[in-house]
């Protein structure tokens, strides 16, 4: 009898090891098994989707409104005292000409100011310009304005046209919607989670369960697991951010402001922010003693960016001696280059510093992981 | 097949393995046995390349351990004690993975059907019995078509029926001309399926023959079971009144 073992295989023939099919092997057995596992996808897509659903309807947080003030502007008059001394108003005076137009246009700049003082007895000068990009931030900075005259003309009872002059116009912007900063927050998160939850757990349980000791008794080599789990990861990570761009678009409205290019750039930022993630993975998983002592350490990544980096409030809403530790996270770096890249439509060279810090902590964190990672 | 020379593992300063030798012949069926603890997991794992040595020398189908651990890994086939397959993959998943692993392409049915799972192909691994999970684990060892299949307790937990029904399949394998070496705690499995036996006892091999020589030996040393055997056992009864299938 012609052996049962021997008819199993299709083909014997002895062909040099190929490690690449070892590892895409792994990368298709490691998707399946994420995309039936409840916790990926609801760590990774649902609560993203059920936080820009609240958000994009709930609206603005904190309100600021940034005011440029144009440089050959006098600071000597009562209107600039009287603008610096409300709280929510930022004044910015340090940008360039160009830059200060540009993001007006943005509507990163929500009005720009121009006083004039043009001597005794004459009335002062004042220009403002809004931007139909920040509707909501003018019409603060107008009924400001006004209770600011408000006040003055009731205190000195002088008529107001003798005291100031105004002129107000409005630059075409984009609308600047809530969405457009809430959706590449919460896929800046998306990728955080996936990348750190994720992997964390995957490699601490393969190798609890002895999954990989079995692996070990078969040719494959060390690498080919990791990048297999990696493979499939970025794939998983890459479908939902694509599926939260894509819902963001057609239904809340998120501006992808040069369409597929945009989308595109938005998916290597999430490529390159999964993979720095994906690191803090790997530390902790390293790190970790046992399941239960996963999401602690994952927490200790995740949460303080999740509430830092800009992901629900943007960073300038914070006190300064916040902002600095803001400024440190990787995840401020990966949201603020999205949101640049989605609404500004910037290209990936614009937001290249944001690229460096994310390549820089991805250089640190992998080094980490080198040293703490475990196979047994 | 196999040459294990003063094999020595030592954790600190304990000694697991302590100075063993024995050689593996090909196409025979070579049982490890011993207590718990003897070192025959050890052992094992020392020569399925998955734990380091302190000293000696393991020679593999004319591959040495210390030179070619990669190609020794391709002609072996591995059943460990304790091993895990991912739980949310179905078993046709888990064999096309480790088909990848193994640079091969296998028909998962064909290999199931061998261990009378193929009505399980879709089921996932973490649903699986005791039993099916080991005989699974005992098809994953042969995607390959090994020259070696190492079985470290494939019989532990299982049922009479399951047992008798492993020990064909053992038998299968070894005809088909692959080596088998495997642990056991059961006297019986090791007398009916094993050409040669080693003892094991606190990291040593105490004797290597064959089970008849062993029993022959002892009897004509005057020993004598307290209890004359009967042509049948309680065991045999058990099969005969609930079947040979496989029960689950």
């Amino acid at each position: 009898m012609a052996s049962p073992m021997m008819n199993v295989n299709k083909e014997n023939k002895p062909k040099p090891y190929n490690n690449a099919k070892a590892t895409l092997a792994l990368a298709k057995a490691s998707f399946i098994a994420m995309i039936r596992s409840p916790s990926a996808v609801v760590f990774s897509l649902l609560f993203p989707l059920i936080f820009i659903l609240v958000f994009g309807f709930v609206g603005g947080s904190g309100i600021k409104v940034d005011i440029g003030l144009s440089h050959e502007s006098d600071t000597s008059n009562f209107m600039y005292q009287a603008l610096k001394s409300v709280s929510i108003l930022k004044i910015h005076q340090d940008q360039s000409k160009l830059d200060m137009e540009k993001d007006l246009i943005k509507g990163r700049l929500d009005a720009i100011i121009d006083l004039k003082n043009p001597g005794l007895g004459r009335p002062l000068a004042m220009k403002v310009r809004y931007t139909k990009a920040s509707l909501s931030q003018g019409s603060v900075l107008r009924s400001i304005i006004t209770s600011i005259l408000f006040r003055m003309t009731k205190a000195q009872g002088d008529p107001l046209k003798d005291v100031i002059d105004i002129q107000e116009s409005s630059v075409e912007g984009r609308a600047y919607k809530t969405i457009d900063f809430i959706l590449p927050g919460q896929l800046g998160f998306s990728l955080l989670s996936t990348g750190v939850f994720g992997t964390a757990f995957i490699f601490l349980s393969l190798r609890k369960t002895l999954v990989i000791k079995r692996f070990f008794a078969t040719p494959v080599k060390r690498y080919s697991i990791i990048l297999g789990e990696a493979i499939s990861r970025i794939v998983f990570a890459l479908i939902g951010a694509l599926i939260i761009i894509l819902i963001g678009h057609f239904i809340f409205g998120f501006t992808l402001i040069k369409g597929f290019i945009t989308v595109l750039n938005m998916m290597i930022l999430s490529t390159l922010g999964i993979i720095v993630f994906m690191g803090f993975g790997f530390v902790v998983s390293g790190i970790a003693k046992n399941e239960s002592s996963v999401p602690p350490l994952a927490n200790i990544i995740t949460l303080p960016q999740f509430l830092l980096a800009g992901t629900f409030f943007s960073i300038s809403a914070f006190p300064k001696w916040l902002q600095y530790v803001s400024n440190v996270l990787p995840l401020t770096y990966l949201n603020d280059a999205m949101r640049r890249v989605a609404f500004e439509g910037a290209g990936l060279w614009d937001v290249s510093h944001s690229i460096f810090i994310l390549l820089a902590w991805g250089i640190g964190v992998y080094a980490l992981a080198v040293k703490v990672f475990k196979w047994e | 097949m196999i040459q294990v020379e003063n094999l020595t593992k030592k954790y600190g300063d304990y000694l697991a393995v302590d100075q063993i030798s024995f050689t593996v012949f090909e196409s025979e069926i070579f049982g490890l046995l011993g207590p718990n603890g003897a070192g025959k997991t050890t052992t094992l794992e020392i020569i399925e390349t998955l734990r380091t040595k302190t000293s000696g020398n393991v020679v593999i189908d004319g591959y040495s351990l210390d030179t070619d651990p990669d190609e020794i890994k391709k002609i072996i086939g591995v059943q460990l004690q304790a091993a895990g397959y991912s739980p949310n993959l179905s078993l046709t998943q888990i064999i096309e993975l480790f088909s990848g692993l193994y640079n091969v392409d296998v028909d998962a049915h064909q290999l199931l059907d061998k261990v009378a799972l193929r009505d399980k192909a879709r089921a996932r691994f973490k649903d699986l019995s005791g039993g099916q999970k080991q005989r699974f684990s005992i098809a994953t060892t042969l995607i390959h078509q090994p020259k070696i299949v190492f079985l470290d307790e494939p019989t532990t937990g299982l049922d009479p029926q399951a047992r008798r029904n492993l020990w064909d399949l053992i038998f299968e394998i070894r005809n088909s001309g692959t080596t088998v070496v495997l642990t056991t705690h059961y006297m019986d499995e090791a007398e009916i399926l094993c050409d040669r036996v080693a003892f094991i006892n606190q990291g040593k091999i105490i004797s290597i023959d064959t089970p008849n020589n062993f029993i022959d030996g002892l009897v004509s040393k005057g020993f004598q079971r307290p209890k004359p055997i009967k042509a049948a056992s309680l065991e045999d009864v058990f099969i005969h009144l609930t079947g040979k299938e496989w029960k689950e």
